[in-house]
This record gives C-alpha cells, sequence and structure tokens, in this order.
C-alpha cells in the first residue's frame, strides 16, 4: 500500500508509511476494543443460556446489543479510585503494558494473504514472544495494588503463564515443522485447498497436538478453569481488584483480545487460515486473476473465513469457561507439567517420524511430499514469484489458489 | 493537479530531508540507555525490574530497526519474557520492609561508579578504536569470522557443497548438538533427583533446623527437598 501512495498519489515516501502504519494501528486497536464489545456482549448471553436465564435484555432492543457499549459508557464515567498503599507508577502503568503487549502481537498476525500490519519471517515466535510479556502487566498490577487478593493473583498468573509456555512453544512448533518456515502467512498458504490440507487433519499427531495447543492457550490467557488469577469466588477478583473504570476495562480488553489472538493464531497454524473448507474462489474462477474485482473479494471472504474460525474459537473458550469448574493451582501444574508437555513431546516426535516415513499421507497419490513442496517454495522465492512486499494491496492472485469461505 | 500541488508542498516540508532510520535508532538508543541509568537509581527493586523491562525492549526494538527480527524477538522471549518474569518473582518473594527501598551505602557507590567507568572507557576505547564501526553504513560485510566447524555448529556448512554443480551442502551438526544439549538436560534432571534422595537426615540439617525451631521429621524432608525442586525448575526453564 505504501508503494501505491508513493506511486500513484506521489506521496513522500515518509508520509506514505506513516499513513499506511496508522491505517493498520487503527484497524488493530478497533478489532480489539470493537471486538471486546461483541464478546462481552456474546459471553454474556451464552453465560446465560448455560446457567438457564436470559442475560442483557433491555438496552439496545430485544437481545441487549448494546449492553457492552452502555457499560463502557458506565466504565468512563466511574471514579478512578487508587488504594493508600499503592505505588502510584506501577498501579497506573500496568494495564497499558497488559494492553500494549496483546496489541503488539496483532501486529504480526495476517488475516489474509498479505492482510497483515507488518509481515515478519519470524511470525509465529514473534507473536508467541510477545504474549508472553502479557503477564508483566498483571505482576505489577497484583504488586501495586498494595492488596493481599491482588497479589495472590498475581504471583498465581506468573506461575501459571510460566509453565504453559512450555508446551504451548513445543505445540506451536509442529505447524511451523510441517510448513518449514517460521512466517504465518507461509504456514496458511501452505494449507490452501479442501479442508483435508489443514494441517489438523495431516496426520492423527497433528490432529491431538491441536487440542493441547488449545487447552494451553486457554491456560495462557487466564481463561477459566485456569482463571486462578481472578477466581472471584477465593479472590475477590485477583489481580485488578483494585482497580476500577477505564484502567480495569484495559485489562478487561486485553483479556478479550488476547482470547481473540489465540484463537486466530490457533486458525492460522491448524485450521487452515484463511483458506475455507472448500476452495470455493478457485472452483469459481476467481482465483486466476481474470476479474478485476476478484483479488479483494479472495481477501474479504480470507478475512471472513479467519474471523469466523477465530470467533469460533473464543465461543468454545466461553463454553468452557461457563461449563468446567475451576482448578486448583496444583491441578493446573500437573496438567501443564505431567500431561500437557509430555502428550506436546510425544506428539511433536510423532509427527517428526510421519513426515519422515508417510509424508505423502496413508492415501496414494495425496499430499505432495513436503520436502518438495519446500523445494518449490524455495525455488519460487529465488525467481521472485511468490514473495510479496508485507502490505495490505492489490496483488495479482494469480499464482495462487486462493479460496472462500462456505460457511 | 491538485495531487501534483499537495505533493509538493509537502515535499517543501524539512521533514523528507530527516533520515528516519537514524532518528529512530537514536530514539531508541536512548530509551534503552536511559532506562538502563534508571535501573541503578531507582531505590526500589520492583521498579528496577519495570526499567531494566523498558531497557531490554527498547534493545530488541535496536534489533527490529536493523532488520534482525529472529534476534530481536529471541531478546523479547529470553530477556524481557522469561528472566524479568522469573526476577519478578523472586523479588516478590523476597520483597522484605528493607528491600522495598534499597539504601546503598556511599562507599558502595563510589566503588560501583569507579568500576562502571572503568569498564565502560575500556568498552568505548574498543568500539571507538575499531574502524569499521565508526561508520556502520560504510562497513563492509566481512567475511564470517567463525570457523567452518562454528558454521556447521549452527547449521550452515560452508565446507563441502557445490552450488554450481547442483549439489547441496551437506547439512551441519546442529541435530546433534540439540541432541547432546537434550542429554545434558536428562544429566541435570538426573543429578537432581539423586541430590534429592541423598539428603535424607544428616545430623547437621537436623541440628540446622532444630536450632531454628521445633523442627519434625517431615519438616526436614520439606525442607531439604527444596533446593532440588529449585534445581528442576531452572532446568525446565
Amino acid at each position: 500500500m505504501a508503494e501505491f501512495l508513493i506511486e500513484t498519489i506521489g506521496l513522500p515516501g515518509w508520509l506514505a508509511w506513516t499513513a499506511v502504519a496508522g491505517v493498520s494501528a487503527f484497524l488493530i486497536l478497533n478489532l480489539i476494543a470493537g471486538g471486546a464489545l461483541v464478546f462481552i456482549w456474546a459471553e454474556r448471553k451464552i453465560a446465560a443460556r448455560i446457567q438457564d436465564r436470559l442475560g442483557p435484555t433491555r438496552t439496545g432492543g430485544r437481545f441487549g446489543w448494546l449492553q457492552s457499549l452502555a457499560d463502557g459508557i458506565k466504565l468512563l464515567a466511574k471514579e478512578d479510585l487508587m488504594p493508600d498503599g499503592a505505588d502510584g507508577l506501577l498501579f497506573r502503568i500496568a494495564p497499558y503494558v497488559s494492553f500494549c503487549a496483546s496489541f503488539c502481537a496483532f501486529i504480526a498476525l495476517p488475516f489474509a494473504f498479505d492482510v497483515v500490519g507488518l509481515r515478519l519471517n519470524v511470525g509465529v515466535f514473534f507473536v508467541v514472544a510477545v504474549l508472553g510479556l502479557e503477564v508483566f502487566g498483571v505482576i505489577l498490577a497484583g504488586y501495586a495494588s498494595a492488596s493481599k487478593w491482588s497479589l495472590f493473583g498475581a504471583m498465581r498468573e506468573a506461575a501459571q503463564v510460566v509453565s504453559y509456555e512450555v508446551p504451548l512453544g513445543m505445540c506451536v512448533v509442529v505447524p511451523v515443522m510441517l510448513a518449514g518456515s517460521m512466517d504465518l502467512v507461509t504456514i496458511g498458504e501452505k494449507q490452501a485447498g479442501w479442508f483435508t490440507n489443514w494441517f489438523i487433519f495431516h496426520d492423527p499427531f497433528t490432529f491431538v497436538i491441536f487440542w493441547v495447543y488449545y487447552t494451553c492457550a486457554v491456560a495462557s490467557v487466564n481463561r477459566a478453569p485456569f482463571d486462578l488469577a481472578e477466581a472471584e469466588s477465593e479472590l475477590v477478583a485477583g489481580f485488578h481488584t483494585e482497580y476500577s473504570g477505564l484502567r480495569w476495562s484495559f485489562f478487561f480488553m486485553a483479556e478479550y483480545g488476547s482470547m481473540f489472538l489465540v484463537s486466530v493464531l490457533a486458525a492460522v497454524l491448524f485450521l487452515g487460515g484463511w483458506n475455507g473448507p472448500v476452495p470455493v474462489a478457485s472452483l469459481l474462477g476467481w482465483s486466476d486473476g481474470t476479474a478485476v474485482t476478484a483479488p479483494y473479494a479472495v481477501r474479504l471472504l480470507g478475512c471472513a473465513n479467519l474471523m469466523g474460525k477465530a470467533t469460533l474459537g473464543v465461543l468454545v473458550m466461553m463454553w468452557i469457561r461457563w461449563t468446567l469448574p475451576r482448578l486448583r493451582i496444583d491441578q493446573v501444574m500437573t496438567t501443564c507439567l505431567k500431561y500437557c508437555t509430555p502428550i506436546a513431546a510425544l506428539m511433536f516426535a510423532g509427527v517428526m517420524l510421519w513426515q519422515l516415513f508417510l509424508p505423502g499421507g496413508l492415501l496414494p497419490g495425496g499430499r505432495p511430499h513436503a520436502a518438495a513442496v519446500r523445494e518449490a517454495w524455495l525455488e519460487g522465492e529465488a525467481d521472485g514469484a511468490p514473495v510479496q512486499e508485507a502490505s495490505v494491496g492489490f496483488v495479482p492472485a494469480a499464482e495462487r489458489q486462493v479460496v472462500g469461505v462456505s460457511r | 493537479m491538485t495531487e501534483c500541488l499537495f505533493s509538493g508542498m509537502l515535499a517543501q516540508l524539512p521533514l523528507a530531508a530527516v533520515d528516519w532510520h537514524g532518528l529512530f535508532f537514536l530514539l531508541f538508543a536512548a530509551i534503552a540507555c536511559g532506562a538502563a541509568v534508571m535501573v541503578v537509581l531507582t531505590d526500589n527493586v520492583v521498579r528496577m525490574a519495570l526499567h531494566l523491562v523498558v531497557s531490554l525492549v527498547a534493545t530488541a526494538g535496536l534489533f527490529f530497526l536493523a532488520g534482525a527480527e529472529f534476534v530481536g524477538a529471541m531478546q523479547l522471549m529470553i530477556y524481557v519474557g522469561g528472566t524479568l518474569v522469573l526476577l519478578v518473582f523472586g523479588v516478590m518473594l523476597t520483597a522484605q520492609t528493607q528491600l522495598i527501598a534499597l539504601k546503598t551505602p556511599t562507599g558502595d557507590k563510589v566503588l560501583a561508579g569507579i568500576l562502571g567507568a572503568a569498564l565502560f572507557a575500556v568498552l568505548v576505547q574498543s568500539a571507538v578504536s575499531i574502524e569499521a564501526w565508526r561508520r556502520p553504513g560504510l562497513a563492509e560485510v566481512a567475511a564470517p569470522t567463525a570457523t567452518p566447524l562454528g558454521m556447521a555448529l549452527v547449521g550452515v556448512r560452508v565446507d563441502g557443497g557445490d552450488p554450481e554443480a547442483g549439489r547441496r551442502p551437506p547439512s551441519g551438526y546442529l541435530l546433534p548438538f540439540e541432541i547432546v544439549s537434550v542429554h545434558l538436560l536428562v544429566v541435570l534432571v538426573g543429578a537432581a533427583y539423586l541430590a534429592r534422595a541423598k539428603r535424607r537426615r544428616t545430623p547437621r540439617t537436623v541440628e540446622l533446623f532444630a536450632s531454628v525451631e521445633s523442627s519434625t521429621p517431615s519438616r526436614v524432608d520439606a525442607g531439604a527437598g527444596e533446593p532440588a525442586s529449585s534445581v528442576l525448575v531452572e532446568t525446565g526453564r
């Protein structure tokens, strides 16, 4: 897009890049904030459904659509309190640290083939690394609040997140190994075609490891049944006990942003990313580059596809939250160290052996050899064909097989 | 026409002449150095940790600015993510009243100042004395200084292989290296286990615990188990 601005409109380079960065940041920020509004409303409705009650019904029509917005306005108007013994600077800065970590990870997340804020060749690694920083805000909040509940919550969170990074990292390595790249865009493109090409259906081991990943993701974003850092029946509200108003809502936005983030990551790594279960676009012939509007439509479909999958992931997290009871801290650690980590390690080894001995799958004439795919990709890169600049822009879709949504 | 006028007006601005890369470099470098100084000057341990995080994140920003994304992400993962979470964890477990506000004796300050100044002088001298580092933009990319064996350990074989004949170089020693690392990890875990099994009830431990408070055998076991488990935690990280 920056090249487009420079060449067509003739903007100077620095202004073009600033504009592009501003647009990307604006979109991501609104995605997190708007997503939080929608998901909070959805969570309340789902919780009500599961608990056999109605949930919000009044504000904004029959289904209480505007309840979250009304809550947001209420939070804006709330008094911002700080406890007496609190460490002022750290207390104020903690919500922003949490939110920034959640926001930064979105930068490297692709939403369709080239709809990505910043295409990093180590995208997976960057997202996982930045996701781990969110805990720092929580620890600061717990420490600075000068409250025993907050401190307890923060300590639990620190122990939990640090432990769950191990199996989470191990699960994330598997799609990286299958795709031969740490670039999230490349990983998504490797799963183009019918849904059988998705990495979750690659072999039995990846199917298992997807669920391990999902468990660890739920734990690493502190959702029930792993919400020990909040644990409202034990610790009042855990690390954000002393927060109110807008600062509290920043924690909330960070939580919902992270939920969405790990779900998008799950969709890109295991569920085909922006490729739908049926390659609608290529069946309709949109991806041969003849129609002018096709690339935009394909991208839009891809975005809708990924959003649909990620939303499904978030909804399942809500379903789990309102179904399962909270684990004790020792049970959380047992789940991580005695179950998730060994299972992830075994499955990792299994995927490696599968790639070595059954690279084409069980059926003859199935998938091409992974190494062959990788070689082709490398050759293509050398020719400069499929390598695109990391920008939201117009790219002829002739070279790629891009598929649409059928949801 | 209006577009051309618009862009022409923008081109008149002095902003176009700014070296943005250099500006961002200076910005991140200033943040990193300023936060590092703040680590030294702050007397609260947790605030020190916060300043250290800011400094390390700014360093990661420098790596990203240099296009070394992997190193930048590594910096975030290892230093900012891992080390600091553990640091804060440790700080908060030991957050007694005397640690909330650290008071450094004047003698220590002088000693630390002399030591720091000496180290800084050595670093500056060695950095300035190298011709190629004076202007990073002009420095030629030199041939890799690592030996072939060193390159092979990170997975790149510079010996063997003939690109003209289409033959790829043989794979490096990265996998054996990693296997050896895992073996070392196993050895560490085993050592921790053995150390734990051995420390049953030595007279010294009993004495130690008895001197602190009236101890029961189970307390001694629990106390003796701690070092081993802390070793395990460190190995696991």
